[in-house]
C-alpha cells in the first residue's frame, strides 16, 4: 500500500503492535452476564444522523443507546465515562474485509464457487479483529476473495473479540455474495504456477457468460422446486423430490432478493455489463466494491439504485486499476449514489477515518458527508441502518472514542464499544501487555524444562544455550514493517497477488 | 482349586512346549500358536473396569471368550493356570483412532514426472459432483495386512484391539475394529464398517476443487445431501422407472445412504477451540451419528461438546514444538498456552459428562501412549476415568460393549497383565492375551554399556544392493536408557523403526518394508563414531554393508 505515509501515526502503529502480544485482552469485558449501564459525559458527539452535540451525553442500556442529549443524568449504578475532551462517533463500518477467516479466502477451483460461505470458517482467535477494533471499527462486511465470476456467500459480522465464531455474524443482517469482473476471475494474465490449472473463463465475455449461465441454471432450479412443491401440494404421489444444490440455491436467494451482491470491479464497461445481466434476471446489485471507475458511470449506478463502496486513493497496482482518481467518492456521492470507502485490508481498516478524510480534500465533502463514507453509508448498503450508522436513541451502542476530531490525522482511538460493552479501551491495552509478557516468559521457561528433562544425562552436559534476545515487535509482522514493498513485489511477480485488493487470493 | 497332580500335568507340558517353540520360532514375542486355548490368571489384581477391583481374584479364558471372573471361580482341568500374585489385569487397551495393519501409502515413490507436471496430469475435480477425495467404499477390515509389524509392537504396550482406518482424501474409507493379532485378516476383524471417517482437509494448490477449508466444508454437506436423496431417488427409481429422470449411479452416495441407514458413526476431525466449535454443530447439519476426533484444546469449551452430548476420541500425541522449527522464531503466546494446557483436555471432558476414547495420533512408539495419557492425570484426569478412556468407553462409542472393554464373562479374552499399575512409569507388561491367545511381553535386551553418544538424527546411508547403489536416509531418535525410535525412507518405501537400542558405540535397529509385495523385516546394526557409522543390513539372508554420515549435525558445530 504504497500510498501510506507511516510517520504520522505512531500512536496507531504502537496499538497495531500491541495487538500481537494481546491475545485475549478483553476477554474480561466478555463475560455471560448483561451489558452494564453506562453513562459517557461530556464529550463532543457527531451523531451523524442530527449534526454535533457539544458537552453531550450518551446513555446506554442493555446494549442500545437509551438517550442522547446535553444533560443527562447517571441512573443509581451508572458506570460513568467522562469523556471531556473527547470525540464519540458511531462505529466504523467496513463494507470491505478478508479479516476472520480461517484457511482460504477462495476456493480457487471453480468460477461459480456460490456453495461456500465465509460463516462456515469465521475465526474470532484472528488479531486482526482486535487490530480493527482499535482503529475503531465495529462491524465489517466479510468477504470471500475476487478470485471467481460468482464467489462465495459472505457475511456482516460486528468484532466483538474473544467471542466465539458464532456470536460474530451481525444478527438479521441480509447475507451477500461475492461477484468478481476483470483480472481476477478471468485470470489470463496470471501466469499459471506450478500448482495452478487453468480454467475458464479466461476473457471478460467469459465472466459475462459465467454469470449468466450460472442465473440461467438458478432459474431452472428455481423452477424444479416450484414444480415439485406445487405437484406436492395438489396431493401427487410418487414425485421425487429434487436434488438440493448448494451452489444454485444462493443464486435463487439471489433472484428473490434475499441475499446482496457484492460485486469487485474496476472497468466502468464491465460495470455496466453487470447492471445489464442483473437486469435481465431481474436482481439488483447491492454494491459494486471498489468500483474505481464508477466516477464515469455515477448517473447509471445511482439509476440502478446500487451501492459503490470504494477506496480513498489505492489504485494503479494493475492495469484495470489505472484510470482511477481521488475524486471517485465525491463525483459519485454528488449523483445521488450512496457511497462508502472500505479498506479490504486488516491495516488499512485501522484507520478507515483518515480515509474518509481525504475526500475532504479531493471532492470537497463536508464533514459530515465524510463520516457517511464510513459509517451511516455503509451500514444502509449492508441494510444494517436500523441498527447502527448513526448516534441515535434506539440503535446499537456501537460506539467510538477518540481523542481528537476522528477527521483529524491526530486522532486515535480510545475505547471501542459494541453493543454496549467495552471491546477495545486504549489504556487497558496498554496495561496488560506487561502481564502478558510475564505469562509468555514463564510458560516458556515451563516448557523448556519440561523438554530439558528426560535428556539429562550423567556423561553428557550440554552447556546451556543463551535465551536469545527479544526481537523488536515489528519483526513479527513484517507486512507493517514493509507493507508496501511487499505487495508490490507480490502484485508483479506472483500468480496470487496476495497483496492485492479484492483478495485475489 | 485344581488339584495339585493337574496342576504339575500342566507345568510341565508347559516346559516341553515352551522347548518346542523356543527352538521353533527365533521370534522373541511370537504367539504361543499351538498353546490350548484355556488359560486361568488366579491370585491377580482384577480391574474389570465394569466393576470394583479385585483383589486375589481369577480370570478364567476358554476359547477366546472370558469364561468367568471372580474370588471363588472353579478353574478347568484343561486350563493352563498363570500364577497372579503380584499381577494386575486389566482389559486389553483400544487405541480408538489408527491405521494399523493398513498399507502406508507409498510416499517415497519415485515418478518420472517433476511435482508440477504431476499435479496436472492428476484428476482435476471441477465441483462436488466430481466426487474429490472421496472413497467411502473402502472398509479397513478388507484391506488388512495380518503381518503389520506394528501389531506386536502395540500389544506389548497393552494394546490388543484398535480401531483402523483407511487413509487418504475427505472421505478416506470405513473404519474396522479389529484385535491385534491373528493369522489370516479375517481372524482380526471384529466389525467391519464400524465408523465413517472425514477429514476437512482442502486439495492442495489452486483449481482443484476444493481448494479452500470452505470448500470442503460445502462440500461434505454436498455429500450427505446427495446420500440422504440418492437414497431416495434410486428407490423410487427402481419401482417406477418411467417418467423419472434417471438419477446418475452414484459410488459414493450408495455407501454413505447404507451407512446413514445403519446409523453409523460419522468421525468428524475438531482439535482447537475454533475446530471444536465449528464442529459440534455438523452431525446436525450433516444428519448423521458424529463423534469428534482430536479435541487437543477441548479444556477451553467441555461444556459445548458436553451440551451436544457427542462422544469424543482424544489424540493423545500432545502438541510439540516443531522439530526443523526455526530456533529464533518466537512462538505465540496462544502457541504456548495450548502446549501447555492440552493435557488438561480429558480431565475438562470428564467433568462436562462427555464420553471420550483415546488413540495414538501421530505417536510411533506405542510405550508413549500410556505416559501421554500419564501426562493426562498429572493434569487432574482420574486414572480409572483413563483407563475407561482406554477400554470401556471406546467400547461404548463404537458400539461394542458386549464384547469388548471390561473384564466380564462372555466378552472377548482380550486382557493385560502387568507388574503394577498401568499408568505408572517402572510397570512393566507381562502378556497380553488377545483372542484369549497368549502373548508374553518380553523387554528387550537392556543395552549392557550406556550409549556412548547421542545417536538422534538424520543419518544418511549408503550402500550397494543386487540392483545397484542405493541410499537411505535413517531419522533416529535416541532415549537416555539408548532406546532407538524413529524412521528408515529409502525409495523402497519409508517405514517406521519398531525397535532399535544403542550400547556403547553399537546400534541396532529393525524395520519392516514391504518387498515385492511381502512385508520383510530387515536388521541395521553397527558401530558409531560422532558423525559417521558403518554396519550391515540384513534382508532375508543377505547381508548388505553400509556406511553412514549425520550432515545436518554441522549446524550445531556453527552454533557453538
Amino acid at each position: 500500500m504504497s500510498h501510506t505515509v507511516y510517520s504520522n501515526r505512531l500512536p496507531l502503529l504502537a496499538l497495531v503492535f500491541a495487538g500481537l502480544l494481546a491475545i485475549l485482552p478483553a476477554h474480561t469485558a466478555m463475560s455471560a452476564d448483561a451489558a452494564p449501564v453506562i453513562l459517557i459525559q461530556n464529550a463532543t458527539l457527531l451523531t451523524v444522523s442530527h449534526g454535533t452535540i457539544e458537552h453531550g451525553s450518551i446513555l446506554i442500556r442493555d446494549g442500545k443507546i437509551a438517550a442522547v442529549g446535553q444533560n443527562l443524568n447517571a441512573p443509581a449504578g451508572a458506570q460513568i465515562i467522562d469523556a471531556a475532551g473527547q470525540y464519540v462517533m458511531p462505529g466504523i463500518i467496513d463494507c470491505h474485509s478478508h479479516i476472520a477467516i480461517d484457511g482460504s479466502v477462495n476456493e480457487g477451483s471453480i468460477s461459480v464457487s456460490s456453495m461456500v460461505n465465509v460463516v462456515d470458517v469465521l475465526n474470532p482467535d484472528d488479531i486482526d479483529i482486535y487490530r480493527d477494533l482499535a482503529g475503531g471499527v465495529t462491524s465489517a462486511n466479510i468477504l470471500h476473495g475476487s478470485a471467481n465470476s460468482i464467489g462465495g456467500q459472505t457475511t456482516v459480522i460486528k468484532l466483538r473479540w474473544g467471542q466465539s465464531a458464532g456470536k460474530l455474524p451481525f444478527e438479521g443482517a441480509v447475507p451477500g455474495i461475492k461477484f468478481a469482473l476483470g483480472e481476477n476471475p478471468k485470470r489470463s494474465n496470471f501466469r499459471a504456477g506450478s500448482d495452478q490449472v487453468r480454467r475458464y473463463p479466461a476473457t471478460r465475455m467469459g465472466v459475462e457468460e459465467t454469470i449468466r449461465g450460472a442465473f440461467s441454471e438458478a432459474v431452472d432450479y428455481k423452477k424444479l422446486w416450484d414444480d415439485y412443491n406445487r405437484r406436492g401440494s395438489a396431493g401427487e404421489k410418487n414425485i421425487l423430490r429434487p436434488r438440493r444444490d448448494l451452489r444454485l440455491e444462493p443464486l435463487v436467494e439471489v433472484l428473490e432478493g434475499r441475499r446482496y451482491v457484492h460485486a469487485h470491479c474496476y472497468r466502468a464497461d464491465e460495470i455496466l455489463m453487470l447492471l445489464r445481466v442483473a437486469k435481465e434476471f431481474g436482481f439488483k446489485i447491492r454494491t459494486f466494491q471498489h468500483v474505481l471507475e464508477g466516477y464515469k458511470v455515477a448517473n447509471e449506478l445511482s439509476a440502478a439504485g446500487s451501492g459503490a463502496s470504494t477506496f480513498s486513493d489505492w489504485w494503479a497496482y494493475k492495469m484495470e486499476a489505472y484510470d482511477a482518481i481521488p475524486y471517485n467518492a465525491a463525483l459519485m456521492t454528488r449523483k445521488g449514489v450512496i457511497v462508502s470507502i472500505n479498506s479490504d485490508d486488516a491495516e488499512e481498516a485501522t484507520h478507515l477515518n483518515q480515509e474518509a478524510a481525504k475526500s475532504i480534500k479531493y471532492g470537497g465533502l463536508s464533514e459530515l458527508e465524510a463520516l457517511k463514507l464510513i459509517t451511516l453509508n455503509p451500514a444502509i448498503q449492508l441494510g444494517i441502518d436500523n441498527r447502527v450508522g448513526s448516534i441515535d436513541v434506539g440503535k446499537d451502542a456501537d460506539l467510538v472514542l477518540y481523542n481528537h476530531h476522528p477527521l483529524s490525522v491526530y486522532a486515535v482511538a480510545q475505547k471501542t464499544i459494541i453493543d454496549g460493552r467495552v471491546y477495545f479501551e486504549r489504556p487497558r491495552e496498554i496495561a496488560s501487555r506487561a502481564e502478558l509478557a510475564k505469562e509468555k516468559k514463564a510458560l516458556i521457561d515451563k516448557l523448556k524444562a519440561a523438554e530439558k528433562k528426560p535428556e539429562a544425562k550423567p556423561n553428557e552436559t550440554k552447556p546451556e544455550k543463551p535465551t536469545p534476545p527479544l526481537r523488536p515487535l515489528s519483526y513479527l509482522h513484517p507486512r507493517i514493517a514493509s507493507a508496501a514493498k511487499v505487495s508490490w513485489v507480490v502484485e508483479m511477480f506472483s500468480a496470487y497477488a496476495p497483496g492485492e485488493p479484492g483478495g485475489a487470493q | 482349586m485344581l488339584p495339585r497332580r493337574v496342576e504339575r500335568h500342566i507345568s510341565l507340558g508347559m516346559l516341553v512346549m515352551c522347548a518346542v517353540f523356543c527352538f521353533a520360532f527365533a521370534h522373541p514375542v511370537a504367539a504361543q500358536a499351538g498353546e490350548p486355548p484355556y488359560f486361568a490368571i488366579r491370585n491377580a489384581r482384577i480391574v474389570p473396569v465394569s466393576g470394583p477391583v479385585l483383589e486375589n481374584g481369577t480370570v478364567v479364558m476358554s476359547r477366546g471368550l472370558i469364561a468367568a471372573v471372580g474370588r471363588e471361580v472353579a478353574i478347568p482341568a484343561e486350563a493352563l493356570i498363570i500364577e497372579g500374585q503380584g499381577l494386575t489385569v486389566y482389559p486389553g487397551l483400544i487405541d480408538a483412532f489408527t491405521d494399523l495393519g493398513l498399507a502406508i501409502a507409498p510416499t517415497s515413490n519415485p515418478s518420472p514426472l517433476s511435482g508440477a507436471e504431476a499435479q496436472r496430469t492428476a484428476t482435476i475435480s471441477r465441483g462436488p459432483e466430481d466426487r474429490p477425495g472421496t472413497t467411502p467404499w473402502r472398509d479397513a477390515a478388507d484391506e488388512l495386512q495380518p503381518d503389520d509389524k506394528r501389531f506386536e509392537s502395540w500389544r506389548n504396550a497393552g494394546f490388543t484391539t484398535a480401531v483402523t482406518a483407511p487413509h487418504g482424501g475427505i472421505f478416506p474409507g470405513q473404519a474396522a475394529i479389529i484385535d491385534l493379532a491373528g493369522e489370516r485378516a479375517g481372524n482380526l476383524v471384529v466389525g467391519a464398517a464400524v465408523a465413517v471417517p472425514v477429514t476437512l482437509e482442502p486439495n492442495r494448490g489452486f483449481g482443484n476443487f476444493p481448494d479452500s477449508l470452505m470448500g470442503v466444508l460445502a462440500y461434505v454437506h454436498q455429500v450427505w445431501l446427495d446420500a440422504s436423496w440418492y437414497s431416495q431417488a434410486d428407490t423410487m427409481y427402481e419401482k417406477h422407472p418411467t417418467g423419472l429422470a434417471r438419477p446418475a449411479y452414484d459410488r459414493s452416495g450408495k455407501v454413505l445412504a447404507r451407512a446413514l441407514r445403519d446409523n453409523e458413526l460419522v468421525l468428524i476431525p475438531a482439535n482447537t477451540r475454533n475446530q471444536l466449535l465449528r464442529a459440534v454443530d455438523f452431525p446436525e447439519r450433516w444428519k448423521v451419528r458424529g463423534a469428534i476426533y482430536g479435541a487437543q484444546q477441548a479444556y477451553e469449551l467441555a461444556d459445548s461438546i458436553g451440551a451436544k452430548k457427542l462422544p469424543v476420541l482424544v489424540n493423545l500425541k500432545w502438541p510439540e514444538k516443531e522439530k526443523d522449527a526455526d530456533p529464533a522464531a518466537e512462538e505465540s503466546l496462544r502457541t504456548l498456552r495450548f502446549r501447555d494446557r492440552a493435557p488438561s483436555s480429558p480431565a475438562a471432558l470428564a467433568k462436562a459428562g462427555v464420553k471420550f476414547a483415546f488413540y495414538s495420533g501421530g505417536i510411533t512408539v506405542p510405550k508413549d501412549i500410556l505416559k501421554a495419557a500419564k501426562k493426562s492425570i498429572d493434569a487432574g484426569l482420574a486414572p480409572e476415568v483413563a483407563l475407561r478412556a482406554f477400554t470401556l468407553s471406546a467400547a461404548e462409542i463404537f458400539g461394542v460393549i458386549t464384547r469388548l472393554g471390561s473384564i466380564e464373562p462372555g466378552k472377548i479374552a482380550n486382557l493385560v497383565v502387568t507388574d503394577g499399575n498401568l499408568f505408572e512409569e517402572k510397570t512393566k507388561i507381562k502378556m497380553v492375551f488377545v483372542d484369549g491367545r497368549k502373548f508374553e511381553v518380553h523387554e528387550p535386551p537392556t543395552p549392557e554399556n550406556p550409549p556412548k553418544g547421542d545417536i538422534s538424527g538424520k543419518w544418511k546411508l549408503s550402500y550397494t544392493t543386487p540392483d545397484g547403489p542405493e541410499e537411505g536416509i535413517a531419522d533416529l531418535a535416541m532415549e537416555s536408557d539408548g532406546s532407538v525410535s524413529g524412521s528408515f525412507t529409502s525409495k523402497r518405501g519409508d517405514a517406521t523403526i519398531s525397535s532399535g537400542s544403542v550400547s556403547g558405540d553399537k546400534f541396532n535397529f529393525k524395520i519392516s518394508l514391504a518387498i515385492e509385495g511381502e512385508p520383510t523385516e530387515i536388521t541395521l546394526s553397527g558401530t558409531f563414531e560422532k558423525n559417521m557409522m558403518k554396519g550391515t543390513i540384513r534382508v532375508s539372508g543377505l547381508v548388505i554393508d553400509f556406511t553412514g554420515s549425520r550432515p545436518g549435525s554441522s549446524r550445531s558445530a556453527a552454533e557453538n
